[in-house]
């Protein structure tokens, strides 16, 4: 049995919130670069512009990329053969978000749902823990702000509706969605398992790099139209129109019940903030 | 497309020659405020008070900025998604209001508004919360401070960039998703 301290989490914790929020992951940057070239609207090119100024300027300044600094969401690989000392590990991830939003002048936006009274160090964290194999801490973190979070949906399609239903919903979702969420947007689909289980998918998919491969071919494949399908909506970068209304698409699927196929869709911005940690 | 420099406050000529897709450079002093901030400016009202700043030619941004690190006015400040003012903006329009600043899609209430009292609504680029924070020079909590980042701001901003996504002639910018191209319609 490996021993962690609760104070390294702590602190690996605090520094994936800041760098999060600070540093555009190197495959969002590239994915920008790849979608400006195809644009010919001079409106589309020039958020292409402010975009690459506003990571340069976040990475160059400290402030974050952007005022809303997300509720933090993180998945948690622990190896069964590793022990956090002193702490849960939820108990560490929230100490952990509580130094990093305070030390990196993150904002808090975490509330009460009815009075909303801010709870003033963005805590509760949103916390998923796997148990693992080995004695490794796998932390990842997502900021996931609030606008293209609102505009995510999950549904209970019926099973004959199949991939010409999962479609038509995503599409309709995106459409519905316009300018709102701040595309261009990447799609999370979760597909199968349970009503909750569909929306964890959903996002967990959006963990993976922009531009990669999913490894399942099949998925691959349905990934690859579907995001031509949602760029020819034609709602552009912030829904001035042009050809980059996502980019990218990401499917995880699971087996489900005989009666059900449970989809989820969980939009993220173009500010696709994660960052990971191995302990 | 024009580009045109305005000052605050705004006054009804400067909204009348504005149309979609007019780039605005504004000066002056705008003020924040979303969703529980309105919520309470609309109760002030029911209650007959007084607002925490003067509503005639003023500017809304709808922002929670984060917080400003040593030696800057604020921290990250670009806009929120609007349509969650939509239930506000037509009765502050009808007092003075006369530019909201967001992003995302308005309702009919609120288009009707903007024509009724000459009033437009600007978009800034979502997600450039740093790059937008160099436009702003100087910023004070003037009202509502136990709400944190959704306190009212008084700001004093430069050439802040703004684009006309809805002008008071009944004109919208944004572009209308093409589902036939997708075998929707």
């Amino acid at each position: 049995m490996r021993t962690i301290q609760a104070n390294d989490v702590v602190d690996a914790v605090a520094k994936l919130c800041i760098d999060a929020n600070r540093y555009l992951p190197q495959d969002v940057r590239d994915c920008f670069a790849r979608c400006e070239s195809l644009e010919d609207s001079p409106a589309a090119k020039e958020i292409f512009r402010q975009l690459k100024e506003n990571y340069e300027l976040a990475e160059n300044s400290g402030l974050p990329l952007c005022q809303d600094t997300g509720l933090a969401v993180f998945f948690v690989e622990m190896g069964q053969d590793v022990r956090i000392e002193g702490m849960t590990p939820r108990e560490a991830i929230d100490e952990g978000v509580r130094k990093g939003y305070a030390e990196g002048y993150l904002r808090k936006s975490a509330c009460h749902p009815l009075t909303r009274a801010n709870t003033k160090d963005n805590t509760p964290a949103v916390v998923h823990l796997d148990i693992v194999h080995g004695d490794k801490l796998k932390i990842s973190m997502m900021a996931k702000g609030g606008g293209s979070e609102n505009m995510s949906r999950v549904t209970m399609l019926s099973p004959a509706q199949g991939w010409e239903g999962i479609r038509k919903f995503v599409l309709e979702r995106v459409a519905e969605a316009g300018p709102n969420p701040c595309p261009p947007t990447v799609v999370g689909i979760g597909i199968g398992g349970t009503f909750e289980r569909s929306a964890l998918l959903a996002k967990q998919a959006m963990l993976r790099k922009l531009g990669d491969v999913n490894p399942d071919p099949e998925l691959d494949k349905l990934e690859k139209e579907l995001l031509a399908d949602l760029c020819n909506l034609g709602i552009g970068p912030m829904g001035l129109g042009g050809k980059t209304t996502c980019l990218d698409v990401k499917i995880r699927m699971e087996p489900c019940h005989i009666a059900s196929l449970p989809l989820a869709v969980n939009i993220q911005c173009h500010s696709a903030r994660h960052k990971e940690v191995v302990l | 497309m024009a580009e045109y420099k305005l000052r605050t406050p705004l006054t009804d000529k400067d909204m009348e020659q504005l149309r979609v897709g007019d780039v605005v450079k504004l000066t002056g002093t705008i003020y924040t405020a979303r969703d529980a901030a309105h919520k309470r400016l609309i109760d002030l009202l029911d209650q007959g008070k007084e607002l925490p700043f003067d509503l005639q030619g003023s500017v809304i941004y709808y922002v929670g900025p984060s917080p400003a690190p040593p030696g800057r006015p604020i921290g990250a400040a670009g806009p929120t998604t609007s349509y969650r003012m939509d239930t506000y903006a037509p009765r502050l329009h009808g007092l003075g209001l006369k530019a909201s600043v967001g992003k995302g899609k308005r309702n009919d209430a609120v288009k009707t508004a903007l024509k009724e009292h000459k009033a437009v609504y600007f978009g800034a680029t979502g997600g450039a919360g740093a790059l937008l924070s160099q436009c702003i020079k100087a910023a004070q909590v003037i009202a509502f401070d136990d709400l944190g980042p959704e306190a009212i701001r008084e700001l004093t901003v430069e050439e802040f960039p703004l684009l006309v996504i809805n002008d008071c002639h009944g004109g919208e910018l944004y572009a209308q998703p093409d589902l036939a191209a997708v075998g929707l319609r």
